[in-house]
């Protein structure tokens, strides 16, 4: 990671003249690079200050008008879209939805990982290469049948039923991701342990999982992120009325509302707060996730 | 099953495979603890109602199939120029996995020659995190066709252009729903390809300079070449999400105006919500038989790198 290894490295410049050289050749990438970076901001920023503005601003004068001092501040849309809006009931939906949607998968996930990476039995490689071929099973593929077959089993319509659906759709990847984890783990230690008369179930809880902490933190934020920004899922199969999480409470204020910015705004950074703090404070478990799940 | 809870003794692990049907034969009872969760949850909730979708699908004959693929203007008409879902499909395949992995290739070299490298890598990674509710309303926003609310109209009315109604326009909707799926999906070509530019050895590069090569030759003859397998990385993940896109679209113009913008993945779901349930079936196999020609790519992908490994 250092700058010396990468491909634009460079050695430091060493006088001030050099120094002045190098940022002038350098200015293209520099201006080039503050269009991305204004480009990839700009739209977020945008929604993030209206949502601070009062409707009645919002209607008349764009949000980059704050930027030559019309700065009303407010909190009033968080207060509408949290309580007449049933934005505060969803967020406690959003979550009564995702925790349990997130713990099932990674016990789950590695537990099977486990099996496919350290235990031999017959047809494994070939059990593993059919889960990995579940990776590629849309959503829709299952939706009708999964919908009677919840009603049959008297979970459709209940948070229950998320959690299955939600759990049997993320563990063909996470059983890929920590099973390609798990078997890089140093064959000897588990040998040794298996000679010492370790069975399965103690070396998987004594040396594989505090190993492979990374790796279950990629997985766990990855399926936490993803059942809590789902639509589909949610719309199908969430308790109605009073079950629905953020992303279709937002997705039905776009129906009734559909240029209420200032309720959209509220409402939308608030299915984003939460993905935003996981983002900056597991950036890294996040992209060694990535990595490890495609560039393996 | 009843042998998966046996306690793992050797001999109980004997008794239950002398006792196990013959398929089970030497599979441990330890085994079918760890794996045996997870493929029962596999088997029932996602092959099972796969199957059963496929049957669905076939309820009278190739019927669905045939009006599917024949006679359904919304799915695809073969026209000049053609229009439908699939197309619509098609135009994403092409213009959101060719804008990521361009936008991914540029902005992660030139982000490798500055120092504030990660805040560039973040910036643009971040709408990766955020739900695609919310990048739709960010964007409808952008797009608003009021020049006092949306952006993009604020800025051509600068030059007196517009407003245009952008989500509203048959012409301009795909193009504008491609470039929000680019700008939420390109950080995801810039953090591969920037971990895979780390790993070009530098020698390599100071040698080419030292025999004379531009910098336009090191890029096109050896930084290309050596990011082929992430770049074919990435074009399949994003391959990937443009067959299951839904969401995005969904939020933003539900397929229209009329059926514009519409793809697979919002048509099936249209067909299930209008409880037309055998043709969205048909609609969902669909999806399953375009993903297929991936799946058998990326199994050899896999398969080849157990080798290299």
């Amino acid at each position: 990671m250092t700058v010396g290894e990468s491909v634009g490295g460079e050695r430091p410049p060493r006088t001030f003249s050099e120094r002045l050289s190098r940022i002038v050749t350098k200015s293209p990438i520099h201006i080039a690079l503050a269009i991305v970076g204004l480009i990839w901001l700009l739209p977020t920023i945008g929604l993030l200050i209206t949502s601070f503005r009062p409707a009645s601003e919002i209607f008349t004068t764009g949000w980059w008008e704050v930027f030559g001092g019309r700065w009303d501040f407010t909190l009033d849309n968080y207060a509408t879209v949290l309580g007449s809006q049933g934005m505060l009931e969803a967020f406690i939906n959003s979550i009564s939805i995702t925790v349990p949607a997130t713990i099932f998968p990674v016990v789950l996930a590695a537990l099977a990982a486990f099996g496919f990476a350290w235990i031999d039995f017959p047809f494994r490689d070939t059990l593993f290469l059919v889960v990995v071929g579940l990776l590629l099973v849309p959503l829709q593929m299952t939706l009708i049948p999964l919908v009677e077959l919840f009603a049959s089993l008297g979970i459709f319509g209940t948070f229950i039923g998320l959690w299955v659906a939600h759990t049997a759709f993320a563990l063909p990847f996470g059983i890929f991701l920590l099973r390609n984890f798990f078997i890089t783990l140093p064959r000897d230690l588990i040998e040794a342990a298996r000679i010492d008369g370790a069975g399965n179930v103690k070396i998987f809880r004594m040396i594989v999982l505090p190993l492979s902490v990374p790796a279950l933190a990629s997985f766990a934020i990855f399926q936490f992120l993803w059942t809590w920004n789902d639509l589909l899922m949610a719309l199908v199969f969430a308790p109605r009325p009073g079950g629905l999480p953020m992303t279709t409470q937002v997705n039905s204020l776009l129906g009734t509302f559909g240029t209420e910015w200032h309720l959209l705004a509220a409402a939308s950074f608030l299915i984003m707060a939460v993905p935003l703090i996981v983002f900056f404070s597991l950036q890294r478990y996040f992209v060694q996730g990535l990595l490890a799940g495609s560039v393996k | 099953m009843s042998t998966a809870t046996a306690t793992p003794t050797t001999s109980t692990r004997d008794a239950a495979r002398s006792q196990s049907p013959k398929f089970l034969r030497g599979v441990s009872p330890t085994a079918l603890i760890f794996i045996g969760p997870a493929v029962l949850l596999l088997t029932v909730f996602m092959v099972y109602p796969a199957i059963q979708t496929i049957f669905l699908s076939f309820e009278n004959g190739f019927g669905n199939y045939i009006q599917l693929l024949t006679a359904d203007p919304r799915f695809i008409r073969f026209s000049f120029p053609p229009s439908g879902a699939l197309f619509n499909n098609i135009l994403w395949l092409i213009f959101y996995t060719g804008g990521c992995i361009v936008i991914g290739l540029i902005v992660a070299v030139m982000a490798t020659r500055v120092r504030y490298e990660r805040i560039v890598k973040a910036i643009v990674f971040l709408p990766m995190a955020i739900a695609a509710t919310a990048l739709g309303v960010i964007w409808r926003f952008v797009y608003s066709p009021d020049a006092d609310t949306g952006l993009l109209n604020a800025i051509l009315g600068v030059a007196n252009v517009g407003p245009i109604s952008w989500l509203g326009s048959a012409g301009f909707v795909n193009t504008a729903l491609i470039v929000a799926g680019v700008w939420g999906s390109a950080g995801f070509a810039v953090v591969i390809l920037s971990a895979a530019l780390k790993g070009i050895s530098s020698e390599i590069l100071e040698a080419a300079r030292v025999d004379g090569a531009t910098e336009g030759q090191i890029f096109r003859r050896i930084i290309i070449p050596m990011l082929s397998l992430p770049i074919s990385v990435i074009a399949v993940t994003l391959t990937i999400n443009v067959v299951k896109l839904f969401d995005l679209v969904y939020v933003m113009t539900e397929g229209g105006p009329g059926n514009a913008s519409n793809v697979i993945g919002v048509q099936m779901y249209q067909q299930f919500s209008a409880r037309n349930f055998d043709y969205s079936a048909t609609v969902a196999v669909v999806m399953l038989l375009v993903l297929i020609p991936v799946m058998v790519f990326n199994i050899r992908r896999f398969r080849s790198e157990r080798v290299v490994a």
